[in-house]
Order: C-alpha cells, then sequence, then structure tokens
C-alpha cells in the first residue's frame, strides 16, 4: 500500500517536471525565433557603413583633462585598405598627412619635412591626443570580415530599439578580441559600442549622437569616443561633409602626396 | 700604573699581540665596510638628485600621482613665474626647469626615409641660459665622449653606447618620434652635437639630453616644465631643510586643484628614504655584529689569558692586592689594547677604503637592466664619519671580552691561594 502510494507521488512529480522542461524550451525556442541572425545583422551593418569610396570632412573635438582642442581634417578613403588623411587645423597640426596603405601607415609632418611609418608600439598610440589610437584608424572597418556575431537581447538607445550584437574576433591579431554593438533595428547603425580586451576589460566606447541619411544611407554623423583608460571627457568625431562612391585619383595613395 | 701596565704589554706580547690583532682586523673590517655602503649611498643620493630628484622636486599634484609614467600632458605651466616666486621665497636653493620625455629616435637614409627607430629616454634641461647650473649638475663636460655640447638650438647629446647601437656620431641627424602635451604626435629634428657617458647603465642605455626651449617647441609645452628641481648652493643635500622647504611650500598651494604645484624632498621620492633607512640599518648591524662577534672571541682570548695568567693574578692576590684593583688593571689594559687595536685598524681600514674609493668595483655586468640611479663602478667615499665608525666598537668590543673574562677574578678563593700556588 504504501509503495504503491510513493510510486504515484514519484510518477506524478516526473510529469510535473516534464511539463517545466518543455515549458522552458518552447520558451527559449520562441525567444530565439524572435531574434534575427546576427551574421545577417552584422553585413546589414557593414552594407550601410562601407563604401567603395568616401570622401569625408571630420571635426573632431577633444576633451582633454585640461582642456578641450577641436581639429579637422579631410580623409580620401578606398575600400579597406587605402586611406589618405591631411589635418587642416589647428595651425600646429596643419599640413600633417597620413597614408594608409594596407597594414602599413605613414605620417607626414611638414614641419620637419619627414615621413615617418607608425609601426609596432606607436600604433597604439593616441591619433592626435584623440581617444582614437593608429590601431584603431587601421582596424577593417568591415565587421563581418573580424567578427561573428550573436544576438544577446534587444535594448533603447537614445530612443532607438536596437538589437544587441554579441562580437567575437575570429582572428587572434585583433586589437579588441570582444566587442558589443547596439544596432539600430530599422536603420542597422550602431548607435552604440563597447569594445573589450580579451579578459573582458572595457578599453573603449562610442555613442552615436546624431544619424544621418548621406547619399541613400544611414550614417553616425556625430560620433562620441571614449577611451575608458584615460580621464578625459572623451572625443566627439563629427562628419561635417561625406561624398561617397566617387572617383578618387589613384596618385591620392601614393607616399609622394604626402610631401605634396 | 699605566707605564707599568704598558711594560707589561710590551715585554709579553701574548697579553698584547692576538687581541690587538683581532680589534684591528674588525675595526679595518668595520671601515671598509662602512665607506663603501657610505659610498654607495652618497652616489646614490647625487645621482638620483641630479638626474631625477633634486634636492626638492614641484609637480602639478596630477603629475606627481603618475610621475614613473612622464605624463606631460600633466605638466606644470606658467613656470616662469612659479620659477621667480621659488628663487624669491627660497634663495638658498637654484631652481632649474626640466621635461624628461620618451619615445623614439628615428634615423633617415638618403631619401629622408625611416632606416632605423630605437626608443630613447630624454631629459630636457636649460642648457642654454647664461648662468645655467645643468651642465656643472650634469657633469657634461666630463662625461663628454665624442663632439662638443650643444652651442645652439636643435643640438642635442646621446649616450654613448646607444649611439654606438644605431650607428650614430656626432654631426648625425636624427628625428625625434614623441608625443605633445596635447598627445598629438611630435616630430622634430636634431643634430647630434656630442655624445656623452654617465657612467650609469640607467642614462647611457638610451640617454638623450636636449634644450628644454627645443624639447618646449617640439612637445608643444610652452612656458610649461613637466618638473621644477631645487637644489641647495652647496650641492649637498640637507634632508630636515628640504623637508622643511618642500612642507612650507605645500602649506601655500592651494589643494583643490590637480594641477597645482607641489613640492617632495629627495627623500620622499622614488622610495629613497627607504633605501636610506637600509644603508643605516645595514651600517648599524654590522657594527652590532661586530662589536657581539669581536666582543664573543675576546671574552674566549681573556679567559685564556686569565687561565694562563692564573699564578700571576694568584700572587697579586696573596700579596694582599684587592680583587676590584687587579680587575682594574686588567680592564685598563684592555682600554690600551683596544686603543691601539682600534688605531691600527682605523689606519689599515682607511687604506683599503682609499683604494676603493679610487679603484672601485666595476659592477657593470649587474646594473646592464637596473633603473636604479647608481654608477656602473661603486665606490667606496671616506668621509669623517670612517675615522671614528670603527673606534668605539673596538673599544668596546675588548672591554666587554675582558670585562666578562675578568669576573673570573672574583672567583679566587684567598684561602685557596697557597694550595693552588703550591700546585
Amino acid at each position: 500500500m504504501i509503495i504503491s502510494w510513493q510510486k504515484e507521488v514519484t510518477r506524478r512529480l516526473l510529469i510535473f517536471v516534464e511539463m517545466a522542461l518543455i515549458g522552458i524550451l518552447a520558451a527559449k525556442t520562441e525567444l530565439f525565433a524572435a531574434y534575427p541572425d546576427g551574421t545577417v545583422l552584422l553585413q546589414r551593418v557593414d552594407q550601410n557603413s562601407v563604401a567603395k569610396t568616401q570622401v569625408v570632412e571630420i571635426k573632431m573635438i577633444i576633451h582633454g583633462r585640461r582642456s578641450d582642442r577641436t581639429l579637422k581634417s579631410r580623409s580620401f578613403i578606398e575600400g579597406q585598405e587605402r586611406a589618405f588623411s591631411e589635418y587642416t587645423s589647428p595651425p600646429r597640426e596643419q599640413g600633417t598627412k597620413m597614408l594608409k596603405l594596407g597594414d602599413q601607415l605613414w605620417t607626414f609632418d611638414p614641419r620637419t619635412d619627414r615621413t615617418i611609418q607608425i609601426s609596432g608600439h606607436l600604433l597604439r598610440q593616441s591619433v592626435m591626443g584623440s581617444d582614437l589610437s593608429y590601431e584603431d584608424m587601421m582596424e577593417d572597418e568591415r565587421l563581418s570580415d573580424n567578427y561573428s556575431a550573436t544576438v544577446a537581447g534587444s535594448d533603447t538607445v537614445e530612443g532607438r530599439e536596437c538589437w544587441i550584437l554579441e562580437l567575437r574576433g575570429k582572428h587572434t591579431d585583433l586589437a579588441y578580441p570582444k566587442s558589443k554593438i547596439w544596432v539600430d533595428k530599422e536603420r542597422y547603425v550602431a548607435l552604440k559600442g563597447e569594445r573589450f580586451a580579451k579578459s573582458g576589460k572595457l578599453l573603449k566606447s562610442m555613442t552615436a549622437k546624431r544619424i544621418d541619411r548621406l547619399d541613400g544611407r544611414w550614417v553616425a554623423t556625430w560620433i562620441l569616443y571614449k577611451d575608458e583608460l584615460k580621464t578625459g571627457g572623451g572625443t566627439e568625431f563629427i562628419i561635417e561633409s561625406a561624398k561617397y562612391d566617387i572617383d578618387i585619383p589613384e596618385q591620392v595613395f601614393s607616399k609622394a602626396s604626402l610631401r605634396r | 700604573m699605566i707605564r707599568f701596565l704598558l711594560k707589561g704589554l710590551l715585554r709579553d706580547r701574548s697579553r698584547s699581540f692576538f687581541p690587538i690583532l683581532i680589534v684591528s682586523a674588525g675595526v679595518a673590517l668595520t671601515v671598509i665596510l662602512y665607506s663603501y655602503f657610505n659610498g654607495v649611498e652618497i652616489d646614490a643620493i647625487r645621482n638620483y638628485a641630479v638626474f631625477a630628484t633634486g634636492h626638492v622636486k614641484a609637480m602639478s599634484r596630477a603629475y606627481a600621482e603618475q610621475a614613473e609614467l612622464i605624463p606631460n600632458d600633466l605638466a606644470l605651466l606658467g613656470v616662469d613665474s612659479l620659477m621667480q616666486d621659488l628663487e624669491t621665497n627660497y634663495p638658498q636653493v637654484r631652481w632649474t626647469g626640466r621635461i624628461r620625455f620618451g619615445g623614439l629616435l628615428d634615423i633617415p637614409d638618403e631619401n629622408n626615409e625611416t632606416r632605423i627607430q630605437g626608443p630613447v629616454t630624454g631629459l630636457a634641461v636649460d642648457l642654454f641660459s647664461v648662468d645655467t647650473p645643468e651642465i656643472d649638475f650634469l657633469g657634461l663636460h666630463r662625461s663628454l665622449v665624442q663632439g662638443k655640447l650643444p652651442q645652439s638650438p636643435g643640438e642635442v647629446l646621446i649616450a654613448e653606447e646607444y649611439a654606438g647601437q644605431l650607428g650614430l656620431s656626432a654631426g648625425s641627424r636624427v628625428t625625434l618620434v614623441s608625443a605633445t602635451m596635447n598627445g598629438s604626435l611630435a616630430l622634430e629634428n636634431f643634430l647630434i652635437a656630442g655624445t656623452v657617458r654617465f657612467g650609469m647603465a640607467a642614462m647611457d642605455r638610451s640617454a638623450m639630453i636636449a634644450d628644454i626651449g627645443d624639447i618646449r617647441l617640439a612637445l608643444d609645452m610652452e612656458d610649461a616644465a613637466g618638473e621644477i628641481l631645487g637644489f641647495f648652493s652647496d650641492e649637498i643635500y640637507k634632508d630636515e631643510d628640504a623637508m622643511a622647504i618642500a612642507a612650507e611650500f605645500n602649506q601655500a598651494a592651494p589643494t583643490d586643484d590637480e594641477f597645482a604645484p607641489v613640492m617632495y624632498a629627495l627623500s620622499e621620492q622614488s622610495d629613497l628614504r627607504g633605501m636610506l633607512q637600509q644603508t643605516d640599518s645595514v651600517i648599524g648591524m654590522i657594527n652590532g655584529v661586530f662589536i657581539a662577534v669581536m666582543a664573543m672571541v675576546l671574552w674566549n682570548a681573556g679567559l685564556m689569558g686569565t687561565i694562563r695568567r692564573y699564578g700571576e693574578i694568584g700572587v697579586r692576590l696573596a700579596m694582599g692586592e684587592n680583587k676590584g684593583s687587579v680587575y682594574r688593571s686588567l680592564i685598563l689594559e684592555a682600554l690600551m689594547i683596544g686603543f691601539v687595536g682600534s688605531l691600527l685598524g682605523t689606519a689599515i681600514g682607511l687604506g683599503f677604503a682609499y683604494l676603493l674609493q679610487s679603484k672601485g668595483i666595476d659592477a657593470a655586468g649587474m646594473m646592464k637592466s637596473s633603473n636604479v640611479m647608481m654608477s656602473n663602478v661603486l665606490r667606496a667615499r671616506i668621509t669623517a664619519g670612517s675615522f671614528f665608525v670603527g673606534f668605539l666598537p673596538g673599544l668596546l668590543a675588548i672591554l666587554l671580552g675582558t670585562g666578562l673574562s675578568g669576573l673570573s677574578v672574583y672567583k679566587r678563593q684567598t684561602s685557596q691561594l697557597f694550595k693552588e700556588l703550591e700546585v
């Protein structure tokens, strides 16, 4: 009698656990079914930000620990491999040029009439005192080339619905092996980003302050970058004008153009 | 009495020779070690003062917190007026602004492109003012190996060994790649006027000495300096005075501004206080161990002496000399031996210390990767203290040894004396 009572209790318990498990699985499947594929999302983001060629005029406001500085530059970019930038103000930086060809970077300083290759630990130095490093500048803009993505949830940034994408580096030589971006669900623009060291320590963060429609694509035209290891107030990166997919003369991307 | 004892000591050499030998050896060792540690300490203080800390140093509060990182973005501003204030308020100190900087030295090829690069540790000092004390402070004239001292803006000195590694010599052109005060990339061309060797691995590895005016221009640091160093006019560091100046200065400086200046005495910087205390402890320990070991050796020697002089002491007691008088005569003898031994030991010790002072011990191998501001050749330094440091321990050791062994005098029983003497 006692044994059959115990059997009945065990049977009912098992049914309860089984039902609970089925419920959890169902909820989880539904949840995942509602999330888009991370890789597809990342490719949509890349489509928005990467162009065949770009000519952009940028204003950089650096909020240092002591004071603020404003720099202006004009950049010519072709795909992921070639870029040429010239600083147009302030007077001390005017005429400073940078050339990126593949994984090599040179800078030209008109005061010294010297062209110096930026390599080794210099790549980790800040660009003009900003919160961006040369390494950041050298990074491949096409995220899907370097990272695999999974959707970790959704969130609201600056009133816009976003997918949270967790990015894991595909290669070991990336400056940031882990990253997290908040992608606008409608415009596929990253509105917020966090970049981490291998240890999980937050190194850099970015917040898009303004999104504009330029040449048929949504572009973050005002971004606040913050080096989380520095004490300043971050660097505002403002795109003052941008032209996409226009012809750039070949000689722009030559070392000779640095001295021109 | 003294004459009588002296005669005894001279005529009975076994009473004096061995104890004098021990005391002399111990005193000589103490003098040598004291002078050696003294030399190392004085050398370290001098080098730290000259190349890094000054006798006092003013920095911005924010800079001071990360001084090892050389954060020139947090450097002092308005340095000219601050230096004027310092000169007015502390005329006993000579003030000089400095900028330490790091970066790369880029050496161009025939196309003016990078041929080779090497990391550089720079020190910008006032090289061109008429009354600049820096050339003497840094000993640039005696450190010069080739070329000449910088005569005009744009000329620099670099370490001889570093120049050799990069294939540079006087007359070579180099470009300094560094960061401006604002963090921008800074490039500046320099002409190497000459090469120097300071005899310190920390400086000779990759040092560059430039004029502060040139570096201000290169690093966009107008009227700025990372550090303002102060040196007492007689160039002798006085810790109490330095601490008093720093305390007075800091009391008057605002505390709520992270860029306000703050001053530190030499002993408050770079763990120097710990190092100085450690050296003092080592010297104290050597003296302590010396006294203890010598006392034990001399106690033993005294015991043996008392046994050897068993008969003599017995006769003296039997003839009516009281025990206190015998004991006092032994102590007086010890004092005379101690005096002679200490004198001899000090002379021998000073001789060896002088040798160590003039020749030194070459420790370049040990210093190769050291960042400590210590010379590669470690030298002893004979100071007034060297003449006295072994004397008192020498006297104390033999007094202690004889005092303990001499106590056996009091154990002799007068009633037993004749029986003992018959034996």
